[in-house]
């Protein structure tokens, strides 16, 4: 993104009051979430809005089996233990190779709309 | 008060509520898109268990003058079943992403909706006559013995009950690898357009079997992806012309004369951003969220997570207007970071002539700015203003210091309960508001 150059700057800055003085945060209420940001996770990407954002938007929607990892796990799990499953099944996470047994059910066919009387 | 949205006298007063009044949400039930048609008699929503349910307005009568035509349901289908992409392992929502009327032909009504994947056009038709008196069948439908029928007779139509049928006459499908945002039709109402995170197609409505690729702005290296396209939108009169935003609060308006493949812009909107208010914050409330033309083709509109902006279109270098939908979230970016809120897509509308403009907020507030008077309002779209023709009464977020009676402190707001779809009927002051699971119409006073 091109930065604009110093006299558009000025100009600006005529219509917003704030000047920024790097000392008083509370002038600038966003400097202030972005300390509270960091401060809770320091390790959060140097590239804000960037790259992990956007691929995660991309790769919406739940993964629910992939048979080449199942059959691989399984093969796997003849020489050590893999987590199973959890209490909720629903949830799969982590290390965990979700198996045929483990996946939620489908979803129903639907009733009528509420919005209908 | 004077209202916003035309003339000095006007009050925006509640009118009907749709749906159910429970406690526990199904998420299916949750309404993803609403849209008025072009008389405005028709309007539709769109859930997420991928349901169509359209209401019609009923004509005024004389004997009840005082309520204006009412939105009563005219016809429900399903539009969308989940599918499941085997390939990949992933599960294809069937939530109704968008849906766009087109404009009338002829008895029967047409309407694109679409989900992530696949643009269905329906055909909703009347049938109010039946032919009775057929010679080869009954009237229960079974067949007659040819034999036994010695005289000919001629199938009389007869009135029966008003029948609306919906039915899917093309399926668009497999034209898009990411995730469907908007469809919007074209001025010369034989093409449309379809929009996901990367890419934009043209379709012709009469064909399913191909679209031409428009947009691609897929990087050769995914690493290198800095922006995903976020709405797009056909402008209302010249079919050469569309427009598309970015997740980086830029929009690019397209002319399809200049080349077969628009990945060169005509003309780059953007706002110049003041370097000193830069955070790790700016991108991601940046994003654009909506972007739509006003009726007269002249401007457009684009909403962000803090603001709705009114572009002209001959001026690419900042709006003509900017106004704050809820400044006072500024200061909580930081847990609506946390929660997911900052990744809300409201969207906006215009009034049908173009003086004022409309948004979501949450705490199920909306927001509404007219454009000559300057003058905005908050307005709650909730059960409890919910008599006939009540008024509904301007709301007050307090952003500091002494809360004033009935005034809500921004951390009493309830960020489940956004509005993030609402539509304006294109001639009147009707508008329609989506809250969750419920469908609120409000109306302006009749003096």
């Amino acid at each position: 993104m091109s930065s604009p150059d110093n006299q558009d700057t000025e100009a600006i800055s005529e219509q917003s009051d704030e000047r920024q003085d790097p000392q008083d945060t509370n002038s600038n209420p966003v400097k202030t979430e972005e300390a509270k940001l960091k401060a809770k996770y320091p390790n959060l990407g140097q590239k804000p809005g960037g790259s992990s954002f956007l691929m995660k938007r991309l790769q919406k929607g739940q993964k629910y089996f992939d048979s080449g990892d199942y059959q691989m796990a399984k093969a796997k799990m003849k020489n050590m233990q893999l987590p199973v499953a959890g209490p909720d099944k629903n949830l799969v996470t982590g290390d965990h190779i979700p198996t045929p047994q483990d996946l939620p059910q489908r979803k129903q066919s639907l009733v009528t709309s509420k919005l209908v009387g | 008060m004077a209202g916003v949205g035309g003339g000095n006298d006007f009050q925006w007063c509640f009118s009907q509520v749709k749906g159910a009044i429970d406690e526990d949400v199904a998420e299916a039930d949750i309404i993803s898109t609403v849209e008025f048609n072009y008389s405005g008699d028709l309007l539709a929503t769109g859930d997420k268990g991928g349901r169509v349910v359209i209401f019609q307005r009923e004509q005024e009568s004389k004997n009840r003058p005082l309520s204006r035509g009412e939105y009563n349901v005219y016809s429900t289908f399903q539009s969308h079943e989940p599918e499941f992409d085997y390939l990949k392992s992933l599960e294809i929502e069937e939530k109704i992403n968008k849906i766009r009327w087109l404009p009338q032909q002829n008895a029967a009504h047409f309407l694109l909706s679409t989900n992530d994947k696949t643009i269905k056009l329906w055909k909703i038709s009347e049938r109010d006559k039946r032919a009775e008196g057929y010679n080869l069948k009954d009237e229960d439908g079974r067949l007659r013995d040819p034999f036994r029928i010695t005289s000919l007779r001629v199938p009389v139509l007869m009135p029966m009950d008003l029948m609306v049928e919906a039915s899917p006459r093309r399926i668009f499908a497999n034209a898009h690898t990411y995730h469907i945002n908007s469809i919007s039709i074209n001025s010369d109402h034989e093409t449309y357009l379809s929009a996901d995170d990367l890419r934009i197609n043209l379709w012709h409505l009469e064909i399913t079997d191909r679209s031409f690729n428009i947009v691609d702005i897929k990087p050769a290296n995914m690493e290198e992806l800095t922006e995903v396209i976020t709405a797009a939108e056909c402008h209302p009169h010249q079919c050469n012309v569309f427009v598309y935003s970015s997740s980086k609060g830029t929009i690019r308006l397209c002319d399809m004369r200049a080349a077969a493949l628009c990945d060169r812009h005509s003309k780059f909107f953007e706002e110049p951003e003041d370097p000193s208010s830069r955070s790790f914050f700016s991108e991601i409330i940046s994003s654009i969220s909506d972007v739509k033309f006003s009726h007269s083709g002249r401007y457009m509109m684009t909403r962000d997570y803090l603001s709705v902006k009114v572009w002209d279109l001959n001026m690419e270098n900042r709006p003509v207007e900017t106004y704050q939908v809820h400044e006072y979230l500024r200061s909580k970016l930081c847990s609506l970071y946390e929660n997911d809120c900052i990744f809300d897509k409201f969207e906006c509308c215009w009034n049908g002539s173009d003086s004022a403009i409309m948004t979501g907020s949450y705490n199920n507030f909306f927001r509404m700015f007219d454009r000559n008077t300057r003058r905005d309002i908050t307005l709650e779209a909730s059960r409890e203003n919910s008599k006939p023709r009540a008024m509904l009464k301007p709301r007050k977020v307090c952003t500091g210091g002494k809360r004033k009676k009935d005034e809500i402190s921004v951390d009493s707001l309830d960020f489940n309960k956004k509005i993030l779809h609402t539509a304006w009927h294109p001639k009147e002051n009707v508008i329609a508001v989506a809250a969750t699971n419920n469908l609120y119409i409000f109306q302006d006073k009749i003096n």
